[in-house]
């Protein structure tokens, strides 16, 4: 740990969202679309993504806008921001497939009320330039759609026997009702924090080992 | 590993030289008699039930022992108890892979996460047995007959199902086995049916049920024999039992013609394994005397409840759950008032 915070360089930026900071596996934000659109692969991916696109596009603006907006106000200037980016997604979703625009339902509008991306608004975007905001943001963004896709995986094999539509095990295979249940999501989601603290954990006492003060 | 020390009754503490070991022993034997009752009616698919279920509770508390970095505890017999346990209330046709899920489910989830024995909120094996209900709710409800002709020699065609297939349907194999079988429990005949089945065939154990579920007498024997040695609060049975009696028996009063008698709700389903062994495990039960009356009766009219108006025909599982998850709050409200404090008068 060094005293002096150095400025990130630009992939410790992106990286802090898919790994030291995952929103799913560290930070446990955003549980509301995590387990609910997970149940299958797909859908998982395009909640994501489009989670990804609306992080992104609000990060950008929210970090030119930052000399501009006055504190009192900025919150909802924000939430108008998000606003646009998740009517641009819904209206996209919608257009591109109308069986994913009805599996994910309400959540895409929901996307306006992710504790991430307002999160990172308010502790990322508003305080930094347009480029680290935008490699954070997006960091961010891929490490939400990894943790939704990690669960929905999960979830869709041993709850449908499928992955990403595919038929995995054949006619016989014998569905696992409970995982497409919510129980099913919360067991697969503490199956995936028992293995990433595991991991992370089992990282720290390495670099202990090695004695590398890096981190 | 911590301990935590938590005495909720007055001194003297008299402590007596018994151990886990000891306790979880006696357990065993009192169960052998179910088992060999189980093996008896349902032949290998019973045997290789009971086996294979107890092998993957032991082996999953294997490896979290080996994962924790601590001393095997399979000395204890706690995770052989809560296999054979888990397997006398799966159907005996149960595929065996999906009685090793429900093995492993019952160690991992309801034992070793909350830091093993002694730790666990919920009884272990109706955890898994939830588990499997809700992940394979087909298989769990499909019932065979017992004493079929071929039990020693063959296995019910759904028991070897290779692992995440979907077990064959047993109704054609029951109907050659034993003739005029009606493919359902007591229970669920008396529900969807209406048909009530005669208390003599409960004690013959010629009903449809789980493996270790159909011998009242034999679970009865054990549970004299435990609490003969002092080994589960005979408070705990009673209450479960004489509560589901009395509101059975309230609730024929209120209307006959729709109600069962008292004698069909005691000995029909799970009722008398739950509980002799599942309600009286002493690491989800009350400790303190009227807590453990207030748990058992709380018990016994939830299971009568769940069974008149829930939408599955038995409901002991989740009545014992739902006892073992209020046990912290009947321990904290009921304790026993120490000699010569106050009181009302």
């Amino acid at each position: 740990m060094n005293a002096q915070p150095a400025r990130p360089t630009p992939m410790e930026e992106f990286l802090e969202g898919i790994w030291r900071q995952n929103p799913v596996f560290v930070m446990v934000l955003g549980m509301c679309p995590v387990m609910a659109v997970t149940v299958s692969a797909v859908n998982a991916l395009a909640m994501g993504l489009a989670t990804t696109f609306v992080l992104t596009g609000s990060a950008l603006l929210v970090s030119l806008l930052r000399g501009w907006v006055p504190r009192e106000v900025r919150i909802a200037t924000y939430i108008v921001i998000i606003a646009s980016f998740v009517t641009v997604v819904d209206y996209l979703i919608q257009a591109l497939s109308l069986t994913l625009y009805t599996a994910l339902g309400a959540f895409i509008q929901l996307i306006v009320v992710n504790c991430i991306i307002l999160g990172r608004a308010e502790a990322h975007a508003s305080k930094n330039p347009p480029l680290p905001a935008v490699l954070n943001a997006l960091g961010m963004g891929l490490g939400f759609a990894i943790g939704l896709l990690a669960l929905g995986s999960v979830r869709e094999v041993l709850g449908a026997g499928r992955l990403f539509g595919l038929a995995l095990f054949g006619a016989d295979f014998q569905p696992w009702g409970v995982m497409v249940q919510p129980p099913g999501g919360f067991f697969v989601l503490g199956g995936w924090l028992l293995l990433f603290n595991w991991l992370k954990k089992r990282q720290g006492r390495l670099q202990a080992e090695r004695g590398t003060a890096h981190g | 590993m911590s301990t935590t020390r938590l005495e909720l009754r007055t001194t003297p503490h008299i402590k007596a030289g018994r151990t886990v070991e000891q306790i979880m022993r006696a357990v065993l034997l009192a169960l052998a008699p179910v088992c060999a009752f189980a093996v008896w009616q349902y032949g290998l698919s019973a045997l290789a039930l009971i086996v294979t279920v107890t092998a993957a509770c032991l082996a999953t508390e294997r490896l979290a022992n080996r994962l924790r970095g601590e001393a095997s505890t399979l000395g204890d017999a706690s995770a052989t108890i809560t296999g054979v346990l888990l397997a006398l209330c799966l159907p005996p046709a149960f595929p065996l892979w999906m009685g090793a899920v429900a093995g492993i489910v019952a160690i991992a989830l309801g034992k070793t996460l909350f830091g093993g024995l002694g730790h666990n909120v919920f009884n272990p094996a109706l955890v898994g047995r939830a588990f499997v209900q809700a992940a394979f709710p087909a298989a769990i409800t499909s019932w065979v007959p017992a004493y079929a002709p071929d039990r020693f020699t063959a296995f019910i065609p759904s028991t070897l199902t290779p692992p995440l297939m979907q077990p064959p349907d047993v109704s054609a194999w029951a109907q050659a086995a034993v003739d005029g079988f009606t493919g359902a429990t007591p229970l669920a005949r008396w529900k969807y049916d209406n048909v009530l089945t005669p208390a003599a065939d409960f004690f013959a154990g010629s009903v449809a049920g789980s493996t270790g579920e159909t011998g009242a007498v034999l679970i009865l024997l054990g549970g004299l024999y435990l609490a003969a040695r002092r080994y589960l609060d005979w408070r705990i049975p009673v209450a479960v039992l004489g509560s589901a009696a009395l509101a059975a028996w309230l609730f024929q009063l209120w209307a006959p013609e729709r109600y069962p008698e008292p004698l069909f709700v005691l000995l029909s389903g799970g009722l008398m394994l739950g509980a002799v062994f599942m309600a009286t495990d002493m690491v989800t039960s009350p400790v303190t005397p009227l807590g453990v009356w207030l748990y058992g009766a709380l018990i016994g009219v939830l299971t009568v409840l769940i069974r008149y108006f829930g939408g599955m025909p038995e409901g002991v599982m989740y009545a014992i759950l739902v006892g073992n998850a209020l046990t912290p709050l009947i321990d904290r409200y009921t304790p026993p008032r120490a000699f010569g404090t106050g009181g009302r008068r």
